[in-house]
């Protein structure tokens, strides 16, 4: 196939043209782009913070920025890049994309109300933007009271709306994946027949639907203290302090596994096509994915060891906290399985793949120390919990992101990138990665708190180590920016199915045609057919598998 | 080793070095994790890369006994961390009951601490070696957090309630205290050092510079210009419960539900007095809330802890 034949066919790219036929789409992938611009966005102003930060923590004077300043960029990064980026990233713009590819649908079960779920994602967004620039908030973006309450004299109110309202951006994703999930499986799609990629978005729309009214309700209950001063969290007004970090934790750890559960998806993906074998394990690897979101809701209280609520209810989330680790171990177990006695490429998609694997294994082994209670008392609220935290959102669901845009780009824009540019991006993402965050591992231990906008000098040359590897680490993010859309004209011409993949969103051409498949694909085996020859697995125009 | 920065912090506590062993337990059981993965991963993608493009492995579905295996020995790993994280912890929040008690109250962005004797010191804290001490700590605004790295220990200090957190220093010497919940524009500058005494040394700074009275003789002197004696006092109306020997202990109140009479629920009588109402007596105390400050309520807190000395003296007489 020709650069001239993909143009003619007509394909969900080409089939209208204009503004309007974006902004008013219905279509499951064009919707997908307009996440992955609005996220993109959302990234890069994230990470314009972050840059800040890790310049101003060069020297421990506070030289760059005032103490204010200092504390609203850590508070925008956090909410920018967990709130608008992290949260939506893989569901918002590949889940919304492949789900229904994936399955074998025409698009999802509610394609006006996916339309307005992004529409309603910018809403949020335009609000947390405006509190920015009026002046920020200060409050770190977990908003503990009565701080954010009553004493910042940041825009609290403003930002919080905006996450409120973001927050049923996410609540309507996840329905519309449950109902597509259940409902709009092609004929021989079984549950068990399903990509893991499907189960990890399954377990991830559920947290969404269940955890998300909980933030939704607890920042509203901030905002009506702080406007009208009932006496909710601050104990001056006859409330609890501690009351805000159960609700706020009660989602805001889920949410962690929001982030990473698609991730995991992504990466399952990944590893099977790219090492030509079966995700080994499949059904437990399913599994482990509901039992990360069941038992996840369940140990919010890790979060508040030294708080001050009971020693016992402490000794409760700890040990739950130890159980939810065991899934994610049984993972990454499989994954490293399913490379035994494969056919192992190294394209750049298997690259981020691999990273995942390895940060992912440090970030929640680092874990473990901070659901141990002896450790967490002395770690908590240090740099060990950033360290750990960047690696699990950062190492896993960054490096999980960019392994399945790479992987599904061809898919997305009918062509392909540079593999040699996108394997050197891989490799400084990982090198900058680890060069900013591990250093931070130590500094907590030796027992520098987080958000210190100045000190003492003697945890300085270990946080020069990290702003280095920032630096290297922002080259490793400029660059898939600079050649994926260099590839979006001078990229080869993918075809359908570069990879050798299986899968059915392969078995459709690259666009794929506005309808996903020209007739409804019939299933006749599970996912991870990679002993079979492509030849063997049909194509579309007559029905799949037959 | 040196290279001019620290990559492991002192060890100046009693906690410290029981903390330090679980650590190193766990870094020696992650290490070992982390390196059979990645050893895995670089020996499977050496010795399976792809040598051809029609390569078809044969697929392997899975292997129960292997899953139950590395579903079990993690579950066993991670039980150990359980219990001995579990016990430090229920060590570190549990006070020996000889320790010495010193008052610490944060605001935005600065430590005051008092000693029973009377001293106060701000963003510095001197406490005897080899002795255990135990903060009574609240907050005048949002929430603070004591961190003291070489202790191993760290615990939120609250506005409107008293959590404690306790050490035994085993080493004279200068150790930082941060502030490590995040309170505010000048959060970073909430830090002091707490200074380290041997037995002798300790004694002569608590002499230096004394303030004259006691924290208990201060609370007394709060406790008349308040007027609690008319209620409360032994030659008093009594219209309110007397507080001789009520520290510690459980106290009846109205409705049948009964009440550990702690620092909290004696701060909370002050300050709430209607929330919790002793059997046998009408609601009609004022509330204080606003009259007394947090050193305040601390020192008439001791000073009401000292009556039950009192009533102890004459027993044993």
């Amino acid at each position: 196939m020709n650069v001239s034949e993909v143009e003619r066919r007509e394909h969900y790219l080409n089939v209208n043209y204009g503004i309007r036929s974006w902004l008013l789409t219905t279509d499951h992938k064009r919707i997908a782009w307009l996440y992955l611009l609005s996220v993109t966005l959302f990234f890069f102003i994230g990470g314009f913070f972050a840059t800040l930060i890790r310049l101003e923590l060069l020297t421990p004077q506070g030289d760059l920025v005032q103490a204010e300043t200092y504390n609203k960029l850590f508070t925008m990064h956090g909410v920018t890049m967990i709130f608008f980026f992290l949260i939506p990233s893989i569901p918002a713009v590949l889940g919304n994309f492949l789900v229904p590819m994936m399955i074998g649908a025409r698009d999802l079960a509610f394609p006006r109300l996916n339309l307005a779920s992004w529409y309603i994602f910018i809403l949020g967004g335009a609000f947390t933007v405006m509190a920015a620039a009026a002046g920020g908030v200060d409050t770190g973006w977990t908003f503990y009271t009565p701080y954010s309450s009553i004493y910042s004299n940041t825009h609290v109110v403003l930002t919080v709306v905006g996450i409120f309202v973001t927050g049923f951006s996410s609540i309507l994703t996840g329905l519309n994946f449950i109902v597509t999930i259940h409902k709009m499986r092609a004929p021989g799609m079984t549950w068990f027949r399903l990509p893991l990629f499907i189960w990890a978005h399954y377990a991830t729309s559920i947290i969404f639907v269940l955890g998300t009214p909980v933030i939704a309700i607890t920042l509203v209950l901030v905002a009506l203290e702080r406007i009208f001063r009932l006496g909710i969290f601050d104990p001056a007004l006859g409330g609890d302090p501690v009351l805000f970090q159960h609700l706020f934790w009660f989602y805001s750890h889920p949410a962690v596994y929001i982030m990473v559960l698609p991730a995991m998806g992504v990466v399952s993906e990944l590893i099977a096509c790219f090492s030509r074998k079966r995700v080994f394990g499949y059904s437990v690897v399913a599994f482990a994915s509901l039992g990360i979101a069941v038992i996840g809701f369940l140990v919010w209280g890790h979060h508040m060891f030294v708080s001050g609520q009971s020693v016992h209810a402490g000794m409760i989330f700890s040990l739950l906290s130890f159980l939810v680790a065991i899934p994610s171990a049984i993972k990454v177990f499989n994954w490293t399985a399913t490379l035994y006695k494969g056919s192992i490429s190294y394209d750049a998609p298997m690259l981020y793949a691999l990273g995942f694997i390895g940060l992912f294994t440090i970030g929640g082994l680092t874990g473990l120390f901070l659901a141990t209670l002896g450790i967490d008392v002395h770690v908590h609220d240090t740099y060990f919990v950033i360290a750990h935290f960047h690696y699990i959102m950062v190492g896993g669901s960054v490096m999980g992101y960019l392994g399945g845009i790479h992987f599904w780009w061809p898919k997305m824009t009918g062509r392909r990138y540079p593999e040699g540019w996108a394997r050197l991006a891989a490799l400084i993402i990982f090198i900058g990665f680890n060069l900013t965050f591990f250093p931070q591992f130590v500094l907590g231990y030796i027992g520098m708190p987080r958000r210190y906008h100045v000190y003492p000098p003697e945890f300085q040359v270990l946080n020069v180590m990290s702003t280095a590897g920032a630096s290297i680490l922002a080259v490793g993010y400029l660059l898939p920016l600079t050649y994926l859309i260099w590839s979006l004209r001078y990229g080869t011409v993918a075809g359908r199915n570069p990879w050798g993949a299986r899968g059915l969103e392969w078995e459709t051409p690259s666009p794929p045609p506005t309808e996903n498949f020209e007739r409804t694909p019939i299933v006749t085996e599970g996912a991870y057919a990679y002993e079979k020859a492509p030849e063997e697995i049909s194509t579309v125009g007559r029905p799949a598998h037959v | 080793m040196n290279l001019g920065f620290p990559l492991f912090p002192e060890q100046a506590s009693t906690m410290a070095a029981r903390v330090d062993a679980l650590f190193y337990f766990l870094v020696a059981v992650t290490v070992f994790f982390a390196a059979l993965i990645f050893f895995m991963i670089v020996v499977f993608a050496v010795k399976y890369r792809r040598r051809s493009e029609d390569e078809r492995p044969r697929p392997i579905e899975g292997n129960f006994w292997l899953e139950i295996l590395w579903s079990a020995i993690p579950l066993g790993l991670t039980m150990v961390m359980f219990v001995w994280g579990a016990i430090i912890y229920f060590d570190i929040y549990n006070p020996p009951d000889d320790a010495l008690e010193i008052s610490v109250v944060g605001r935005q962005w600065m430590w005051k601490a008092q000693h029973p004797t009377g001293q106060s010191e701000i963003n510095e804290l001197h406490v005897p070696v080899g002795q255990a001490v135990k903060l009574t700590m609240t907050s005048e605004d949002v929430i603070h957090d004591v961190f003291l790295p070489a202790f191993r220990v760290k615990q939120d200090v609250l506005p409107g309630r008293y959590t404690t957190l306790w050490f035994q220093a085993t080493k004279a010497g200068e150790y930082p205290l941060f502030c490590s919940q995040y309170c505010g524009t000048q959060h970073s500058g909430m830090v002091g050092r707490v200074v380290v005494l041997e037995p002798a040394e300790f004694e002569k700074w608590l002499s230096g510079g004394a303030t004259g009275l006691s924290m208990i003789d201060q609370g007394a002197s709060l406790f008349k210009r308040f007027g609690c004696e008319t209620c409360h006092g032994a030659g008093g109306t009594s219209q309110g419960p007397s507080l001789a020997g009520l520290f510690g202990k459980t106290v009846k109140l109205q409705g049948g539900t009964t009440v550990t009479a702690d620092e909290n629920y004696i701060r909370e009588s002050i300050l709430d007095p209607r929330a919790k109402i002793v059997a046998g007596y009408q609601p009609i105390m004022p509330t204080f809330k606003g009259l007394v400050s947090e050193e305040g309520l601390l020192q008439l807190i001791a000073y009401i802890k000292s009556l039950e000395g009192a009533e102890r003296k004459a027993a044993q007489k």
